[in-house]
């Protein structure tokens, strides 16, 4: 029987492995778009699971919430990637050192 | 309650985002030439939305009556006098924004309507009183924010500037969203009222494992150490006016989030999150004090130094308090006069050609070839310092008060230490500035509007100041209390 916890360790998992892909990467900065994308469905899959746990429905309503704002934010995102991409030429993670920090 | 109720507690926000759809509409129909046009509705939008607040601040609106939607959103007199400064702090960028903007010939009308909206979301998220509004709030201001940094578009650094803030603020808000999944599944509620409810007999492991992530977020969001790392490369390459408007508004409204989260839903548990908050805020201080001394750009520098003041903002929090709580409201609206005031002398800064300058070293000598300019940007400097009698010591002062009446002398002590440590680069760019060789490099002319909220900022920070300790504290008081507090 599959219960809440395992739903929970998961999501866990892929919110690690969502930071991890954001730290990890030193190749493109679209694998970060996407690695935000992952922390944000482990997200959605925590509320969901647990909004059918307690049979409470405010869970899929944020659920929903937060599938349309990480719309906008990839829209976004890309849309600075481009942005970069135009004045840079490059998206390599390792070439964004114009300012040092 | 009724629904026309709720619609009137909402009143400056739906001014603010109808304005601000209406506007897009004209932007887009007339372009980038109607761009002064829609700066000066924007700032006069702001100005009706702080009229529309400030009579909830003046009589310190709180208890049920300040509830609209059922719990989801709160207009008492905290989330109005946060308000207040966001309001004002967003105009004042307005303000400078079209000249800077007008010079690189990249003055976009989408400028003014992203400021609006981000507007919008701070004070929806000061307003929230639960999670959902929190979220919404937040992302509708990071989400502007992200575009403002990149908005010089053919500008290297900016879109640099714009893509660092996305990619560690996308990870803010994932790691916040994950701690109010985790919040909701193990309090059963996403409204404040009702975590604090089920949090009141002590934290289960799954709500403290929200509690922390959510705080971690929250600390990304307001540029506390050690989620600082983004502050000085994002300060340094976005547009100065976006600058000083990261710097202000968006500080104030997360500040006062975190203060309504930590002090609302889990008021109860204060134990809990004190020790993150005290850790936060001491890190902060230090590394804003020790990080700043090496730089050279006045913008990077300053970027160290709201990590610094985020710090001692971050003690009044910690105390636990109403009384933490006022003064860290007093500290804040001193905090956005320095700051504005800052970056307006930073962008007078211009060289012959009206280009902008940023090194430190450019300021040499500034107080013969440009003695107004550099005995403000004196007074500031000592104030951000905390000395006396400028008012920056005021804020310092109810804050340390605060923490001692809390009894947490050993952070206060620590907190005064840092704080002359501090000093250190502040009363640098006074020596510069004042007993350096002359380079004359800031020669450019100066733009009236940037002077007059030089005057004013230098004005509210100076001696006179002290005359508005008695109703600004007064009106954090209010706010204070207007706090649901669950202790």
């Amino acid at each position: 029987m599959i219960g809440i916890e395992h739903y929970v360790v998961v999501s866990s998992i892929l919110f690690v492995l969502g930071v991890l892909g954001i730290f990890l990467n030193r190749k493109n900065i679209i694998i970060i778009l996407m690695a935000i994308e992952l922390i944000l469905l482990s997200v959605n899959l925590n509320l969901v699971a647990f909004s059918a746990y307690l049979g409470d429905l405010t869970g899929q309503v944020f659920a929903m919430f937060v599938l349309t704002v990480a719309a906008a934010e990839a829209a976004i995102g890309l849309a600075i990637l481009v942005v970069y991409f135009r004045s840079r030429g490059t998206i390599a993670v390792d070439d964004v050192n114009r300012m040092k920090g | 309650m009724e629904y026309s109720t709720s619609l009137a507690l909402l009143a400056p926000e739906i001014l603010v985002s109808v304005s601000g759809l209406v506007l897009l509409l004209v932007a887009a129909w007339s372009g980038d030439k109607s761009a002064r046009f829609i700066s000066i509705a924007a700032a006069v939008v702001l100005g009706g939305a702080f009229a529309l607040v400030a009579p909830s601040v003046c009589t310190g609106a709180a208890g049920p009556d300040t509830v609209a939607f059922g719990g989801q959103f709160r207009a008492d007199a905290f989330a109005g006098l946060a308000k207040l400064m966001i309001f004002a702090a967003s105009g004042a960028a307005l303000v400078v924004a079209p000249r800077f903007f007008g010079r690189a010939g990249a003055m976009r009308a989408e400028f003014p309507i992203l400021v609006l909206f981000a507007a919008l979301g701070m004070s929806i998220m000061v307003s929230a009183a639960d999670l959902i509004t929190l979220y919404i709030g937040l992302e509708l201001n990071s989400l502007s924010a992200y575009v403002l940094a990149a908005i010089l578009r053919d500008d290297e650094r900016s879109a640099e500037a714009g893509l660092k803030y996305f990619v560690l603020g996308g990870l803010a808000s994932g790691i916040l969203l994950f701690g109010m999944s985790l919040t909701y599944g193990f309090a059963g509620t996403t409204n404040f009222g009702g975590i604090a409810i089920a949090v009141a007999d002590g934290l289960s492991t799954g709500q403290l494992f929200g509690l922390t992530f959510v705080l971690a977020g929250l600390a990304f969001k307001i540029s506390a150490a050690p989620f600082h790392m983004w502050t000085p490369d994002v300060y340094e390459g976005a547009p100065t006016p976006v600058t000083m408007f990261f710097a202000s508004a968006p500080k104030v409204a997360a500040i006062a989030l975190l203060a309504r989260v930590s002090l609302e839903a889990f008021g109860s548990q204060s134990l809990a999150w004190q020790q993150i908050v005290i850790f936060a805020a001491l890190l902060s201080i230090v590394i804003g004090a020790l990080g700043a001394i090496g730089q050279q750009n006045v913008k990077r520098l300053l970027a160290y130094s709201s990590i610094n003041n985020v710090g001692f903002i971050l003690i009044g929090l910690a105390t636990g308090t109403l009384a933490g709580a006022s003064a860290m409201m007093v500290y804040l609206a001193i905090y956005v006069v320095m700051t504005i005031g800052s970056f307006v002398a930073v962008l007078l800064m211009r060289d012959g050609n009206g280009d902008q300058v940023e090194s430190i070293s450019d300021l040499a000598g500034l107080s013969t070839t440009r003695p107004a300019l550099a005995w403000c940007l004196m007074a500031l400097m000592f104030s951000l310092a905390g000395i006396p009698p400028l008012f920056g010591f005021w804020g310092k002062f109810v804050v340390f008060q605060a923490a001692v009446e809390a009894d947490l002398i050993a952070l206060a002590a620590i907190g005064i230490a840092a704080s002359v440590i501090g000093a250190f680069y502040y009363i640098k760019i006074v020596k510069v500035m004042f007993f350096d060789e002359a380079v004359n490099t800031v020669t450019g002319k100066s733009d009236t509007p940037h002077w007059v909220l030089l005057a004013i900022c230098a004005l509210l920070i100076s001696p006179l100041g002290y005359l508005l300790i008695g109703p600004l504290g007064n009106l954090a008081d209010m706010a204070a209390a207007s706090l649901a507090v669950a202790f």
